[in-house]
């Protein structure tokens, strides 16, 4: 089997175990796994940007914002996405996200480097201003509560119920997003990533495929956005503001750049420790900084990147005789 | 196997490591559970023990269990501090026990952000499974933590949130609802009445942009307005602002005075930079602008300084004094309202169980009798409105460079100058009429006489 089986075999494998073990932990747990699973999927739509076209953008929490937003006010003023009309309010959640980066990405995707992390910084901003001063339709800083979860058929005020539907809508969003990272048009994002003036070269419309993932990132951004806000209940500008785009670049990189399921690590470790350890320890801060220092010095290619390195760790006192023995073939 | 399945499924109810919350065991999906587990053996039983062993144990029935909810880490980690200082020293004092009941209290970081509070809220009540929630600091957090209690069926008190709506137009949403601080407007209803008694015509507002300020701002200018006097300009910089540099020159010179709402930081720098600006003309604040959680790290440029609140550090009772000594003598500080105010909720949660004989009486009792008391509290005798928000004496206090109860270094005290007593969220105006009118906000009161 191809190692690129191996690991996917291994996802599979651990996502199972997942949906197995939570629903019989404590309700804490099932919520922390909820909120975890429902940010993955922004981080893992980051990853897009981040890992496969080498766009970093520090304004992704703007779609989530959208998606939570439009949840919260279509539920709260027009009572839409209570019932059976929630899958409607998914649909326009991804939608909403989707035309915002399309609008987004004619600014933003035209640069690149520190130059696209600005853009995407002031853009995700003006979401956040909005948010915050619009006070007739978003609630401003009090933000805008959630009474119910939807009810069609199953109850999703049941917190098991609601873990299953976040975690199905996750497991559908890896597999679609691993598909496109996977596909003609995924190999082309990469190949921006390493030399995008090659890519022209070749005759690639690199702009366009660079718009697309924007486009299709901020999709997944609204559709995160939906599911995070039935699981807090509550949408507020916090939501929006810089530091949740920050945490979700941090997510990432932390995970693993270029690996989608690194994304969703990333994010479970953080939510982890910041709102699991500090339950138990005062000095959470510490470990969440120390395990941020320690993957940066030590596995540069992330958490993902484990495997890789004790792979070449044991390896290395024969695989030294072999990379000689190669150097030496003849070509 | 099924032996041990058993005893997995007796953990679960007791909380060790229960896998729904209680609502669920009604509806008899326990049974259903215990069915998996039973199947999915002792890989579960393994991982189950593991996550017990970081939780709390089950805890005996006669405990009550508070739950506070405060920032302690973030930008208002003080303020976190100063609120469980506050409920500690209530507890130390009567050796955390309750009218009989042995109190547990378990203190939650919700690093200020509404999400994470009702996270943590719900970590309280599904896994440690208290009666009572206490606290929040923001009146986002506020508005997060009350539709939690709701759903839970757990009573919350807010002892510091202040967004007025959540004991006026929504308190109907809220049965387990109720207030022991303030409403934001409270005691700036009677501090606009008394800058209009000082002969101020003329006054410029400028508060923190967001709903608390509007709430601030609005209650002053309503009552100020209606005794004849007029907000002639309203500024709003946005919280967390350190620089007033391009706020300060607009301030029309006509005025007779400013009227400010700071919050945090905000506080330190705002009266500093006015005056330094070269502003001599008086300066009337907000509750928060000179709070005792910033007032020890002012300098002598607030000296002067009116403002209005339920609570002084600088009020002079006997209860007080001894409040306050207490308080410095155990914290190295002097209390802020937001100490006071946990330690008032600490003795009003006695005060209930002392009459239930140490017995949780439910949520809805609890919520009831709490509403009933009428106590003397360190700021001054309390009681509560019929919409569970207290009536109190709200104190307008001058910041005076003095030596306060036998300390004997002059130091920054809000000596109180004139007390209304008995003030409640509606002031004069009546419920009925108030509730009429929209929650205050930035275009209400709209400002009349701004050009």
């Amino acid at each position: 089997m191809s190692p690129e089986r191996i690991k996917v075999l291994v996802v599979i494998a651990v996502l199972v175990a997942i949906a197995l073990v939570v629903p019989h932990t404590t309700a804490f747990v099932i919520l922390l796994a909820t909120r975890a699973l429902a940010f993955s999927i922004l981080v893992m739509s980051l990853d897009i940007l981040l890992g496969f076209t080498g766009l970093a953008s520090l304004g992704q929490a703007a779609y989530l914002g959208v998606g939570a937003y439009l949840t919260a006010i279509l539920a709260t003023r027009y009572h839409i996405g209570t019932g059976y009309d929630f899958w409607l309010v998914v649909a326009l959640g991804m939608l909403g996200g989707a035309m915002l980066a399309a609008f987004f990405g004619l600014l933003a995707v035209r640069a690149s480097g520190v130059y696209f992390l600005m853009i995407t910084l002031a853009l995700g901003q003006c979401v956040w201003g909005l948010a915050y001063r619009w006070n007739s339709l978003t609630g401003g800083d009090n933000g805008i509560n959630l009474e119910h979860r939807p009810k069609f058929g199953i109850d999703l005020a049941d917190p098991v119920t609601f873990f299953y539907l976040v975690f199905g809508f996750f497991a559908l969003s890896l597999a679609i997003m691993y598909t496109i990272v996977h596909s003609p048009f995924g190999r082309s994002l990469v190949g921006i990533r390493e030399r995008e003036p090659r890519m022209k070269i070749l005759g690639y419309n690199t702009w366009l495929h660079k718009y697309i993932a924007f486009v299709i990132a901020g999709a997944f951004g609204g559709l995160s956005g939906v599911l995070w806000a039935h699981t807090a209940g509550i949408v507020s500008p916090e939501n929006v503001v810089l530091t949740t785009s920050v945490d979700a670049l941090l997510m990432a990189v932390l995970g693993g750049a270029g690996t989608l399921i690194g994304g969703a690590i990333g994010a479970s470790v953080v939510l982890f420790i910041r709102e699991y350890l500090s339950t138990l320890m005062h000095g959470w801060q510490y470990v969440l900084g120390g395990v941020y220092v320690l993957v940066i010095l030590y596995l540069p290619g992330g958490l993902m990147s484990i495997p890789e390195r004790i792979r070449q760790w044991r390896a290395q006192p024969g695989k030294s005789g072999t990379a000689q023995n190669l150097a030496a073939a003849p070509h | 196997m099924a032996g041990a399945a058993g005893e997995i499924g007796d953990r679960a109810e007791l909380g060790g490591c229960a896998p729904l919350n209680v609502s669920n065991e009604i509806e008899g999906v326990t049974v259903m559970t215990s069915k998996m587990v039973r199947l999915t053996g002792p890989a579960l039983a393994g991982a189950c023990l593991m996550l017990a062993a970081g939780l709390a144990p089950a805890t005996a029935a006669d405990e009550l269990r508070i739950g506070v909810i405060a920032p302690m880490t973030g930008p208002f980690a003080q303020v976190g501090t100063d609120m469980t200082n506050g409920f500690k020293m209530y507890l130390d004092q009567v050796k955390s026990n309750f009218g009989g009941a042995p109190v547990k209290l378990i203190i939650e970081d919700s690093q200020g952000k509404p999400d994470t509070a009702v996270t943590k809220a719900k970590k309280l009540i599904l896994e440690d499974h208290v009666q009572l929630l206490v606290g929040g600091v923001l009146a986002p957090e506020g508005y997060a933590l009350a539709p939690v209690s709701t759903a839970e069926k757990t009573v919350y008190i807010a002892s510091v949130p202040a967004a007025d709506d959540l004991t006026q137009r929504q308190l109907g949403n809220y049965p387990y609802f109720i207030r022991t601080g303030w409403t934001s407007s409270q005691p700036h209803h009677p501090l606009g009445q008394w800058a209009c008694e000082q002969g101020y015509k003329k006054i410029v507002a400028i508060g923190a942009d967001y709903a608390f300020g509007y709430e601030v701002v609005g209650g002053f200018q309503k009552a100020f307005e209606d005794c004849g006097g007029k907000i002639v300009q309203k500024i709003w910089p946005p919280i967390g602002t350190k620089d007033f540099g391009p706020y300060i020159p607009t301030i029309k010179s006509d005025a007779d005075a400013v009227f400010s709402l700071m919050v945090g930081p905000m506080a330190l720098q705002f009266p500093k930079q006015l005056r330094d600006s070269g502003y001599t003309k008086p300066i009337v604040g907000g509750g928060t602008s000179y709070d005792e959680a910033a007032l020890p790290f002012m300098g002598d440029e607030a000296i002067g300084d009116v403002s209005a609140l339920q609570y002084s550090a600088g009020l002079q009772t006997p209860q007080n004094e001894a409040f306050v000594k207490e308080f410095r003598t155990k914290y190295g500080k002097v209390p802020s309202y937001f100490s006071e105010t946990n330690y008032t909720t600490a003795l009003m949660i006695d005060d209930v169980m002392k009459e239930t004989k140490g017995a949780f009486p439910g949520p809805d009792q609890f919520v009831a009798k709490m509403a009933a008391l009428k106590i003397v509290a360190p700021r001054g005798p309390v009681s509560f409105d019929d919409m569970r928000n207290p009536v109190q004496n709200i104190y307008i206090k001058k910041v005076e460079k003095t030596k306060m109860f036998g300390y004997d270094k002059d130091e920054l005290w809000n000596v109180v100058i004139k007390t209304y007593p008995n003030v409640g969220q509606f002031w004069t105006y009546g419920k009925d009429a108030f509730l009429k009118q929209p929650v205050y906000s930035r275009d209400f009161p709209p400002c009349k006489y701004c050009q």
